[in-house]
This record gives C-alpha cells, structure tokens and sequence, in this order.
C-alpha cells in the first residue's frame, strides 16, 4: 500500500503531535526528522488534522 | 560507556528529570535519555505556573527561572468584553529553557546518567519481560539494560504503547498548537490574557503570557475536530494581526496538548509513565509541569523502592499509579468534565457570561466563580452541563 499521506519537511516543527493520535503508531520522530510506516498507516488523516504547521496533508 | 542500570528513563524534560533526580536520590542507579541535542530546547510551552504549585516541589525557587511575576488575569470574550481578575495567588511565567536544564543538572548532581542525542527506539526483552531500551545514539543503536523502563517522552511518546499500554489520544481532543515569542510589544507586563470563542481559537484558547517588559509568548490552540484548511498557525497569524499589529516574532513553534480523557493505566510490568506521557496535564487548561514534578517525585520513589526489592511487576508499581489517581489525576477529571461543559459554550454563551462576570469584585473572579456564574445565568447551560457530571 503506498502512503496516502505527503509530508512536507520544510514545515515541520518535530513536535510530535502527529504521533500522539496516531492510532496505528507509524509515525516515527527523531530530532530533526519525520517518518511515516507506510505498511502501518491507515489512512485515517488523524495526523493531518492536527498538524499545527500543515505538514501533513492527504494526497490529492 | 556502561549500559546497566537499574531504572531507564525515556525522556529528560521536568517529568523525567525529577522522577531521574528522586530514584538516584532513594539509591538507584538511573540512565537519563533525551533525544535531542540539548536538555530544555526546544521550549513546546507558555511557560505559565503557579506559584503554590511550584512551591509544592520546591522550597525555594531560583530567581533564573522567572521570567515574569503575574499577578492578574485577563479573560476576553468574543465580543471583545474584558473581564480582568486579581486573585489572592500569584502565578509565574518561566524560563523553561533555564528550568529544565537545572531540573536535569540536579538530576546528574544526584547520580543520575544523563545521555543526550540518544533517541529510544524500541524496548528489549528478555525471558518475556522488558530488560531494557534500544537507543539509536549519532545513528547507531545502542542497547541499555534495565529491568525497570519510564517513558517519559512527551506528547509524542511511544514508550507506553511498545508495552501495550493504550496512550494514543483522540484526534479530536487534541489541541494542536502555535506560538510566537513576540518582542517590542505594549501589553502589562504582569497580567496574562486569554481570548475564548471561535473567531480566536475554536475548540481551544488563545493566550498572552508576558516574558519581559515587552515581551510575550503568544500562541492559541485549536481543538482538532475544528482545524480543516486553517492551520493553527494561520489561525495564531489573524490573531497577532489584530492583537499587535506589525509584531516581529522571536521564535515560533508548534505543539499539542491532550484534552482527552483522563487515562487509568499507567504503569505495567517494567515499565510507568510520566508526564505528558502519562497525558497528566490538565485538560481543561492545559498546564502540565506541576503534574509532572509531582507524578515524577512519586513515580521516583516507587521505581526506586521496586528496583531494590527485585520486584518491578505492575503489582510493585501500582502505588505510583494509585497516588496518582487520588491527588492531580482526580483533579484532571474534573477538569476533563469542565472541558467538556466549557466546549459546549456559544460566543453568545461566552459574550453573556463575561457581561455577568464583571459585577463580581475583582478578587473573587477565579475559574470557578467564572464556571459558576456562567451556570446560574444560564440555566440552559446547567442542563448540559448536568448531563456531563451525570453520566
């Protein structure tokens, strides 16, 4: 499955709100890096909804 | 580098830091991880906390960690109505960068091992019980052993869920936040300003927090079912662009606060939470760092005391998790129940409620008098309301 999520790392803060209601937790913080399991993700844009910064979008 | 010890903790913000600093002190040995590059950076906070409560942790406070001393509240309404408050308490606006590094500093002071740049990436196991973190330090992985693991590790924290505990906050009860240090501005250095309704800052709030003369953290959080195309920071943007009109900003960052439900389990077999790990901030305002030093203290103790007992099941754990729930986390309860009382206000209900508001003297004007008076001229809201205390 190919991830239906585009991150865009120029807008990220790494403050991991994505990662506290991702409910599959397949997302993956480090100092200066984000990463998304595409094998877990279930494209449920929780994430997308509460990035503060829009980082995280659905792809179109 | 040694890599046995007797208590792991995950995460050196005020949570890990003090839970570090009482284990060491009760004579455990204690590895301290933090994954970024320095301990207090970035500050992810408004840095607003009382005085009592600070004062509940520490017999004296160091004047380095005060930013600002604030002795007012300002609450405004959507229409604009301001609604100022004198309490008896008194409250301050830190310097969490300062804070947090003393906190960790007092922790290494004690005995504890501090490694920074050491992101946790998985816990080990042996013989079916957890024996220990995996650790990636400058993009190699390391394994400590331990038999007693803290997660510690913030908002964003995995730890609890690697061991099966279910800490993954709702979408919409989380407030995604914003927030600018803005310089060169004209506010009153010691009154804290908070603007409620949906044209600020819907599902959430918007805050002033004076940290000099001319200085503030502004920032505003938004309650994740209501976030759509605009972004906090948009949302943070319109705000400053009506509140202080061509301010530069000092720093920015982002950030979530749970406002979820309380959770129960917090502890398991080799392994406790703390802090916004633990989700112990209060709900309804948001503040977490008196919480977490007074989560830590207890949870320190309890580790420190199961780890000398060779006994680190939930079983040994549980009276951390039980003082918890008896002291803040009952608060965060109730909280959590106002929050939901409060969320459910219209501007309109909001626009009444501060008009009521004023005819009540300025030293009386506390959350709960606003809570009540709110109820008693609206009687509609009390039904709701009810319904949330009921159920």
């Amino acid at each position: 499955m190919s991830l239906s999520i585009d991150y865009d790392r120029k807008r990220c803060d790494f403050c991991g709100t994505c990662v506290a209601v991702c409910p599959a937790d397949a997302i993956r913080l480090d100092e200066a890096d984000l990463s998304i399991d595409e094998d877990r993700c279930v494209a449920c844009m929780a994430c997308v909804a509460v990035c503060p910064l829009g980082a995280l979008k659905e792809k179109a | 580098m040694r890599t046995d010890f007797d208590i792991i903790i995950v995460g050196a913000g005020p949570a890990g830091a003090w839970t570090a600093k009482t284990a060491a002190e009760a004579g455990a040995s204690v590895l301290l991880l933090e994954k970024d590059r320095e301990v207090g950076v970035p500050v992810r906070c408004a840095e607003g906390v009382s005085e009592k409560g600070l004062k509940l942790i520490f017999d004296e406070i160091p004047p380095r960690w005060i930013a600002r001393t604030i002795t007012g509240g300002r609450l405004v309404a959507p229409n604009g109505t301001a609604v100022d408050a004198y309490p008896d308490e008194r409250g301050f606006v830190l310097h969490r960068k300062i804070f947090d590094a003393d906190l960790a500093a007092m922790a290494v002071s004690t005995g504890a091992t501090l490694l920074t740049k050491a992101n946790a990436i998985g816990l080990v196991h042996a013989d079916g019980k957890i024996a220990g973190v995996t650790v990636e330090c400058l993009g190699k992985p390391v394994t400590f052993h331990g038999p007693l693991v803290i997660g510690a590790d913030g908002v964003e924290s995995r730890v609890g869920r690697w061991a099966g505990l279910e800490t993954a906050v709702p979408y919409e009860e989380m407030d995604s936040c914003a927030q600018m240090t803005l310089a060169g501005i004209d506010i009153d250095p010691t009154v804290v300003e908070f603007y409620v309704g949906q044209d600020w800052a819907p599902g959430g709030y918007a805050w002033v927090f004076p940290k000099g003369e001319d200085s503030a953290n502004v920032g505003l959080g938004v309650g994740g079912g209501f976030t759509g195309e605009k972004t906090p920071l948009a949302w943070l943007e319109g705000f400053v662009a009506r509140r202080f009109p061509g301010a530069s900003a000092v720093t920015v960052v982002a950030g979530g606060v749970p406002t979820a439900k309380p959770i129960e389990t917090i502890v398991t077999d080799g392994l406790m939470l703390v802090g916004d790990a633990a989700r112990q901030a209060n709900p309804l305002t948001g503040g977490g760092i008196v919480n977490a030093l007074i989560a830590g203290a207890s949870a320190g103790q309890v580790a420190a005391k199961a780890v000398a007992g060779g006994d680190v099941s939930a079983k040994a754990l549980m009276p951390y998790q039980k003082a918890w729930h008896k002291g803040e986390g009952k608060i965060n309860k109730l909280s959590y129940k106002l929050k939901q009382a409060v969320y459910r206000f219209s501007d309109a209900d909001l626009n009444r409620t501060a008009e009521m508001l004023l005819k009540v003297p300025e030293n009386k004007r506390t959350p709960f008098q606003i809570f009540k008076t709110a109820l008693i001229n609206e009687p509609r809201l009390l039904v709701d309301v009810a319904k949330i205390f009921i159920v």
